[in-house]
């Protein structure tokens, strides 16, 4: 690929591509980085970021673990995880990143798996044509240091019971013959089994990747143990960007502000001569 | 108006203070420009406390601003000749910087036993021994203007934040002046509020005409040389910081690249932000980050894109930014980092000025980092100091760090207006596209400079980063490289000094004893100096304002004299960075850590007793 890259420092990586979007809003500015550099040490240039609604495309290798540092827990570890900084145990209750994006308040959210190259490339895809800030959460497997981390819903044996791939306008259905779907029952989201129970295509939700409340979104991100993790895009909102917010102001003073020049502006308010 | 005696002055020292909320720094600011409007000479200066409103009529919270006007005015002033004090506090914590001998206008209805004892005083603070020592004016400023409120329909409260007015309008009539700058700032600034207009006239006017009945003000009026020295040119009055912000926008439009600033809000820094905010039309694109950390790699970001890319800070602020400038260093990209010091460590005084962030700017980042420091030395050539910084960084790739003050930056000082034609070419070092020979980090034969290759050009595409590369762009862990690339860095920085004028001397040149100052100090050791030069004692001075890398005749000068003084608003900082470089020249130090800027006096009594030696 014919792309221009900067390699910045830990945490920091949102921050920078903040400024190179300002300073040139025609840029396509994507933005890489790990659940140490989102979550942790970075967690508050990423929230801004997404809460800004900058025109950014963000994606979050999430592997719940420090690799680079050889195997430290990280906000995403699994609660009580041993690690080489927590033998007895983590007792860091981990977050998801997508309960922290819609927290934010943030338009586009998409959930994908390392080991599934064409959901990966499809999110990526709708996140470069979202306007606004999109995160793209990929799960990924660190063979060194937390080997099959995300096993328990990527091993191909389960996978499909364990995981649903959302589709706008779509019903909520998986399973290897998608005879599982999800069900609203009034309070929380449960697993029904079409046919059973009288269960019709018809109790089942249809996904809305647009609806802005993101009450539906976070239960959906939230979604893990006896409920099948969320993957594809799981919100997608129009919101006018700061990237457009800003160009918009910019314009707007250039054609109408009162000083068109340096020179204009050193003379202005109250000057005499001597 | 009854015969009055004229005292003229060739310069007079005016300190309104009162509490945090009394609008003093209103008065100070709509006095020194009306001075600066009838052709004095002005510079001023705002002693303000931290908190916001700190508790009513204590001492914490007494707010002051100090006027120096007259012909050829370099600072704001050591002590003053007239003290303008709204209430017992102002009194109390003010009176130590009046002259002796000095006017004395007091609100006196603000004497209440219950202020009077919040501001410490036991007893009647009006003592014969202090009416003998000053011209004291107890005027009865809350009743009059509080009189005048109700006249027009006013309650007290609100008349009362006129109360300022009335003092005003004393200093003018003991100044000589007429009222009329001050109604033309009140007809524009509330054009939409006419009763706040009329109220704050009539109290403005009311104050004049007490002074004018009062007998002991007769004598007790002072006409202020003006200034006949200025150069010819159209002048304004300039905070530093303001003059800071237009240095920055006028070095964008001259370089022909886009101001971005990437900020976070802090004393006394903000105003920059502040002021850049206002001029999208020129171009400015102001980004108030989640933090200073945020700020300063928000524009890093915007450098590697191809902007002017600044931020703006102090001390603490600084601190977070250290890991950032550390990757603008390896990078080798253009930023202007502005730091306009304050009283620390940690939060420390933030309201006040100090030097103690040089260490800091030269050294405080990990790894071998060098980058360019320049300080500003008045608060007018903040403008030309925040040009130069620009131009430095553009043309010579590196991050440079501009040091300014507290002082300096929320003091006003009269600024020669400057045409653009004449403002100096920035010429930033961009690649141009297509270029088979680009190679990141080639370095050109004088400058030591890399090019900028900014994406989105056509057939440049690289990758820049924190860790180590070797010239050609990929990385590298080499030895050898890392060794080379290092010292790269450095000579870089070092041939800055090739590009920038000699080190001068004023003052006597021939002295035995040099005076040596950096940034924001000068107005009070340029007049220090020359007083004594005056008085026949022989003093020279050399002042600082390329810090790293130093002048190239820095080490010819010092070696010239016997004895140096470094003097400066810390603990010797200048003066340790100084030794290491010229180990071979001793050299004393006078070191102030007050949160406060230095007064002559203090200087001239010292000087005076190194000559003596």
């Amino acid at each position: 690929m014919d792309t221009y890259g900067f390699h910045s420092i830990h945490g920091r990586a949102c921050a920078i591509a903040t400024g190179v979007k300002l300073a040139n809003p025609a840029l396509s500015v994507w933005v890489n980085m790990g659940d140490g550099d989102s979550m942790a040490i970075g967690g508050n240039h990423l929230i801004h970021a997404v809460r800004r609604n900058q025109d950014l495309n963000i994606t979050i290798f999430n592997n719940e673990i420090y690799g680079l540092t050889k195997g430290q827990y990280s906000p995403t570890t699994k609660f009580g995880q041993i690690t080489k900084t927590s033998p007895y145990g983590t007792i860091d209750y981990p977050f998801n990143p997508g309960e922290l994006v819609m927290g934010a308040q943030g338009t586009f959210f998409a959930r994908t798996l390392d080991c599934v190259p064409q959901l990966s490339t499809d999110c990526m895809t709708r996140a470069a044509k979202h306007d606004g800030c999109s995160v793209v959460e990929v799960l990924q497997n660190c063979v060194i240091f937390n080997d099959k981390t995300h096993a328990a819903i990527t091993d191909r044996a389960v996978r499909d019971d364990r995981t649903i791939v959302l589709e706008h306008g779509k019903p909520m259905l998986f399973g290897k013959n998608k005879e599982k779907g999800l069900r609203f029952n009034g309070r929380q989201l449960e697993v029904v089994t079409l046919g059973e129970n009288g269960i019709t295509l018809d109790d089942i939700m249809v996904h809305d990747e647009t609806t802005e409340d993101t009450g539906i979104h976070m239960m959906l991100a939230h979604m893990g143990g006896d409920l099948p993790v969320a993957l594809g895009v799981i919100r997608n909102v129009k919101k006018v960007s700061y990237t457009q917010l800003y160009e918009e102001q910019m314009d707007e003073q250039m054609a109408s502000g009162k000083y068109k020049c340096m020179d204009d502006l050193l003379n202005s308010g109250d000057t005499w001569e001597v | 108006m009854s015969e009055n005696q004229i005292v003229n002055k060739e310069d007079l020292v005016v300190r309104f203070a009162g509490d945090s909320g009394d609008g003093m720094q209103l008065s100070g600011t709509l006095f020194s420009d009306a001075s600066a409007l009838t052709g004095n000479d002005i510079a001023t200066f705002p002693d303000y406390p931290a908190e916001i409103r700190a508790p009513h009529n204590t001492i914490a919270g007494v707010s002051g601003y100090q006027v120096h006007v007259g012909n050829h005015i370099y600072s704001s002033g050591d002590k003053c000749d007239i003290l303008v004090a709204m209430n017992p506090a102002a009194f109390k914590s003010q009176l130590k910087w009046a002259k002796k001998g000095a006017t004395v206008i007091v609100d006196i209805d603000t004497f209440t036993e219950e202020a009077m004892e919040k501001a410490g005083y036991k007893e009647n603070p009006f003592t014969d021994e202090l009416e003998r020592a000053y011209t004291i004016i107890k005027a009865p400023i809350t009743s009059f203007t509080e009189k005048i409120g109700d006249a027009q329909g006013v309650d007290k409260k609100t008349a009362d934040k006129s109360r300022n007015m009335f003092a005003l309008g004393i200093i003018f009539y003991a100044t000589h002046k007429t009222l009329d700058h001050t109604f033309a700032y009140l007809e524009r600034k509330f054009a939409k509020k006419p009763a706040v207009i009329t109220l704050n006239k009539a109290v403005l006017t009311e104050g004049y005409e007490y002074a004018d009945k009062l007998e002991v003000m007769h004598s007790h009026i002072f006409e202020v040389a003006h200034a006949d020295k200025m150069e010819k040119g159209r002048y304004r009055n300039i905070t530093g910081n303001v003059a800071t912000a237009w240095g920055l926008l006028a070095a964008s439009e001259k370089s022909g690249r886009r101001l971005f600033l990437g900020s976070y809000p802090i004393t006394p820094a903000t105003d920059v932000m502040v002021e850049l905010a206002k001029h999208k039309s020129l171009g400015a694109r102001v980004f108030q980050a989640e933090d200073e950390i945020a700020g300063v790699c928000s524009a890093i970001g915007a450098s590697y894109a191809g902007a002017l890319a600044c931020t703006s800070t102090s001390g603490p602020g600084l601190s977070l930014k250290s890991e950032a400038l550390g990757l603008a260093v390896m990078t080798e990209l253009p930023l202007v980092v502005v730091d306009v010091q304050r009283g620390g460590p940690s939060t420390g005084l933030p309201t006040k000025t100090e030097q103690s962030d040089l260490d800091q700017a030269l050294y405080g980042r990990n790894g071998e980092a060098p980058l360019v420091v320049v300080a500003a030395s008045s608060s007018a050539n903040c403008f030309y100091w925040a040009f130069n910084a620009a131009k430095i960084a553009l043309e010579h790739m590196t991050p440079v760090i501009l040091l300014t003050d507290g002082y300096l930056g929320n003091g006003s000082q009269l600024f020669k207006i400057p045409s653009m034609k004449d403002m100096p070419e920035i010429k930033p070092r961009l690649a141009k596209e297509n270029d088979p020979n680009y190679r990141p980090f080639r370095r050109d034969e004088e400058k030591f400079a890399r090019e900028w290759a900014l994406p989105g050009m056509e057939g440049l595409s690289h990758r820049v980063g924190g860790l180590e590369k070797c010239p050609d762009g990929p990385l590298s862990t080499d030895p050898e490289n890392h060794a080379l690339m290092t010292k790269n860095r450095q000579e870089k920085v070092n041939r800055v000094a090739n590009y920038i004028p000699d080190q001068e001397v004023t003052g006597n040149p021939d002295a035995d004893l040099l005076v040596v100052g950096w940034g924001g100090t000068s107005g009070a050791l340029t007049l220090a100096v020359e007083e004594m030069n005056n008085e026949g004692k022989k003093v020279a001075y050399t002042h600082f304002n390329y810090i790293c890398p130093l002048p190239k005749n820095t080490g010819d000068i010092l070696r010239k004299y016997k004895k140096i003084v470094v003097c400066e608003l810390n603990n010797g900082q200048f003066a340790g960075y100084l030794r290491t470089q010229f180990p071979e020249c001793p050299m004393t130090q006078y070191n102030k850590v007050m949160g406060l800027p230095f007064e002559v006096g203090e200087l001239k009594e010292h000087f005076t007793k190194l000559l003596e030696k």
